[in-house]
């Protein structure tokens, strides 16, 4: 708000700035390089993937010398929807089986992240609480370790007959009996990551070992800016509160939470579409393990190019996504906008 | 709205860092403090045990995991082995680092130097044209960079200048991370440039500053903190950069800390060494969270304010 009205420049003021900046030559030489630039390595490649969506594009055409792929029309989008002559190569493909993952994976996360990031944030806003600035630090620690360093630890830590999360089971549930010993270590050996792996509640439980990772990941960020938010709420209203005599939980519920909601609603969202595309926790932990069904949409883009070779396929399901993240954020962005204010 | 809820989230981050140096304020009831220290213990348990894990593994003398503890007694074996041969391809670890280095530096460096000039002529001018091409630099924000993988190596592999192959060289990756960070510094950085009132450059206009100067003299020194956080997002993100070089390059002697680290994870890595990954993986991690951890204050604060308008 603030920074708005400082750049509210009177309306002759303005109109006088845009006569004088009119000068269009300059305001190309600014632009020229990136434009330049963008248009062979950002532009020009997405062109040539739409080509490409409608070709046979692969190994026999990658060569400076090759011959031109063949046309084949829209059967690269049908052959992704119905699985035709991809299940050949890769057997577990199944597109609206990886989109609906895909959304539940992004949605299931996000209300991990914003609950977890707002309960702690509160906590560590409480007036008086000792240690505030070192907890502060820890917590931030998820954030700043590159995601590919966490996904192959954590594909270490989900080990089954040697990672730390089964021997931490062991020792929690050791007691009843659950455990087997190995070495004087009790462990129970449950397959996380593994094709062997079993369902729970309708998910195979690579999910579940995705999902508590990200969740390790994901809150921090999420507390920063619910924080942040809760220091931004003016003191007296919980003042006048207090006078009128409303009870801790009722200022909660009426104050903070609506309060917090204009700023948590746009990052949940930006946090819904980071989730949504997040290469590596799948990619290196669960490999999509059991047979596909943790495959995300980016990490299938890549297989197809990168394991199978169909780069037509590839490409196609490249703009298949392209119009799935445009829905995405067309419906995000009309649910910030209609959040947007706190009354 | 994006304007509006930048300045909210950075009197929002501002709020809480005045906060934090601020005063006790009236102590809490002991039971309370009790129950509230247990809980934040309990989180900073959760959030640090991987972390100790990996460490103490990477110390440990024992090949086998045997429980949280190292086993025996404390060695940096395994650092030293990392540092001399990661894998089984004839590079080293500074050989890596170096070729990582290359990839994010200059991806970093190309993305904001070109993204700034652009930022400034979408923020400040009105031209033909202008609508149209930041739309497209918006929808090519939509698409990870991972879904542009098979056109890029397809066009670049038909750049052969007699041995060299484009795609096969560490300028081939470098120009497909730039490909997709430049368009997030333009439009992260026309973001902040919006917020920079008219105001000044009308002064500098009056007393007879032409664009150039007003650009160089003005504009660049206001938006030293937002290139600082563009390139250093750039620069992480190059630094771990895994998709297009595992895609592009064969070469052992070009490959990237990235790719070793998956070659040392992947389902044929049983033979690396507990000790040596988490090593390595440590090795890493350090020096892109120590400059993150020191400068965590304006990332974040950049970071909520790129989401706000995601």
């Amino acid at each position: 708000m603030a920074i708005k009205n400082v750049s509210a420049v009177p309306k002759a003021g303005r109109a006088s700035f845009w006569i004088r900046s009119r000068d269009t030559r300059t305001a190309y030489m600014y632009i020229l390089p990136a434009v330049v630039v963008m248009a062979v390595i950002t532009l020009f490649p997405l062109g040539f993937q739409v080509y490409m969506s409608f070709t046979d594009y692969g190994l026999k055409n990658l060569k400076y010398d090759a011959p031109a792929a063949n046309w084949v029309g829209l059967d690269n989008y049908l052959h992704i929807l119905n699985g035709d002559t991809i299940k050949n190569v890769i057997p577990s493909f199944d597109f609206v089986g990886t989109l609906t993952f895909n959304l539940w994976w992004a949605l299931s996360n996000v209300v991990f992240h914003v609950v977890l990031g707002v309960l702690i944030a509160v906590l560590l806003n409480v007036e008086g609480l000792w240690f505030k600035r070192l907890y502060r630090a820890i917590y931030i620690l998820p954030v700043v370790i590159p995601a590919i360093i966490i996904a192959t630890v954590w594909k270490k830590i989900f080990d089954t007959d040697t990672g730390v999360f089964n021997i931490l089971l062991g020792f929690l549930l050791g007691p009843l009996g659950l455990a087997t010993n190995v070495n004087g270590v009790s462990i129970i050996k449950i397959p996380w990551l593994e094709n062997s792996q079993g369902d729970f509640m309708f998910l195979p439980i690579a999910y579940y070992a995705l999902l508590f990772t990200n969740i390790w990941l994901g809150w921090p960020l999420n507390s920063v800016v619910a924080t942040g938010a809760l220091q931004s709420i003016p003191k007296d209203l919980y003042e006048a509160a207090t006078v009128d005599g409303a009870s801790g939980s009722q200022q909660f519920f009426n104050i903070t939470v609506p309060m917090l909601r204009v700023a948590m609603i746009p990052f949940a969202v930006f946090g819904f579409i980071t989730t949504f595309n997040l290469f590596h926790l799948s990619y290196f932990m669960s490999e999509g393990r059991p047979f596909g069904r943790t495959e995300l949409l980016v990490t299938q883009a890549f297989k197809l190019v990168n394991t199978n070779q169909l780069y037509g396929i590839g490409a196609a399901f490249a703009i298949y996504m392209f119009f799935i993240l445009l829905t995405i954020s067309l419906i995000t962005t009309r649910i910030t906008k209609a959040t947007a204010s706190v009354d | 709205m994006t304007v509006e809820a930048t300045a909210v989230q950075a009197k929002a981050v501002a709020g809480a860092e005045a906060k934090m140096k601020g005063a006790i304020g009236r102590p809490l009831k002991w039971y309370k403090q009790l129950l509230y220290q247990v809980l934040c213990l309990f989180v900073a348990f959760t959030v640090l045990f991987p972390i100790a894990w990996v460490v103490s593994q990477s110390i440990s003398t024992s090949k086998r995991i045997t429980g949280f503890l190292p086993e025996g007694a404390i060695t940096f074996e395994a650092y030293q082995k990392v540092l001399d041969k990661p894998t089984t391809n004839p590079v080293s670890f500074l050989d890596l680092t170096f070729n990582s280095f290359k990839l994010a530096a200059g991806a970093s460096f190309a993305s904001v130097l070109l993204g700034v000039s652009a930022a400034y002529a979408f923020s400040r001018f009105k031209f033909p044209g202008r609508g149209f091409v930041f739309l497209a630099i918006l929808a090519v924000l939509m698409l990870p960079s991972v879904a542009t993988i098979a056109p890029l190596f397809a066009f670049m592999n038909r750049i052969q200048v007699g041995e060299f192959n484009l795609r096969n060289s560490l300028w081939g990756v470098g120009l497909a991370i730039t490909s997709g960070l430049l368009p997030f510094a333009t439009w992260n950085l026309k973001g902040f440039l919006d917020t920079i009132p008219k105001d000044l450059e009308e002064a500098g206009m009056i007393d007879g500053a032409n664009r150039n100067q007003i650009f160089f003299q003005i504009i660049l020194p206001l938006s030293t903190p937002a290139l600082a956080v563009t390139a250093l997002f750039g620069f992480i993100g190059g630094w771990t950069e895994f998709y297009f070089s595992w895609q592009f390059l064969t070469n052992p002697k070009d490959f990237t800390l990235a790719m070793a680290l998956s070659q040392m994870s992947g389902q044929y890595a049983r033979s690396t060494p507990w000790d040596q990954f988490c090593a390595f993986a440590l090795l890493v991690a350090l020096p892109v969270s120590v400059v993150y951890l020191a400068l965590q204050r304006y990332i974040v604060s950049g970071l909520t304010a790129g989401g706000v308008k995601g």
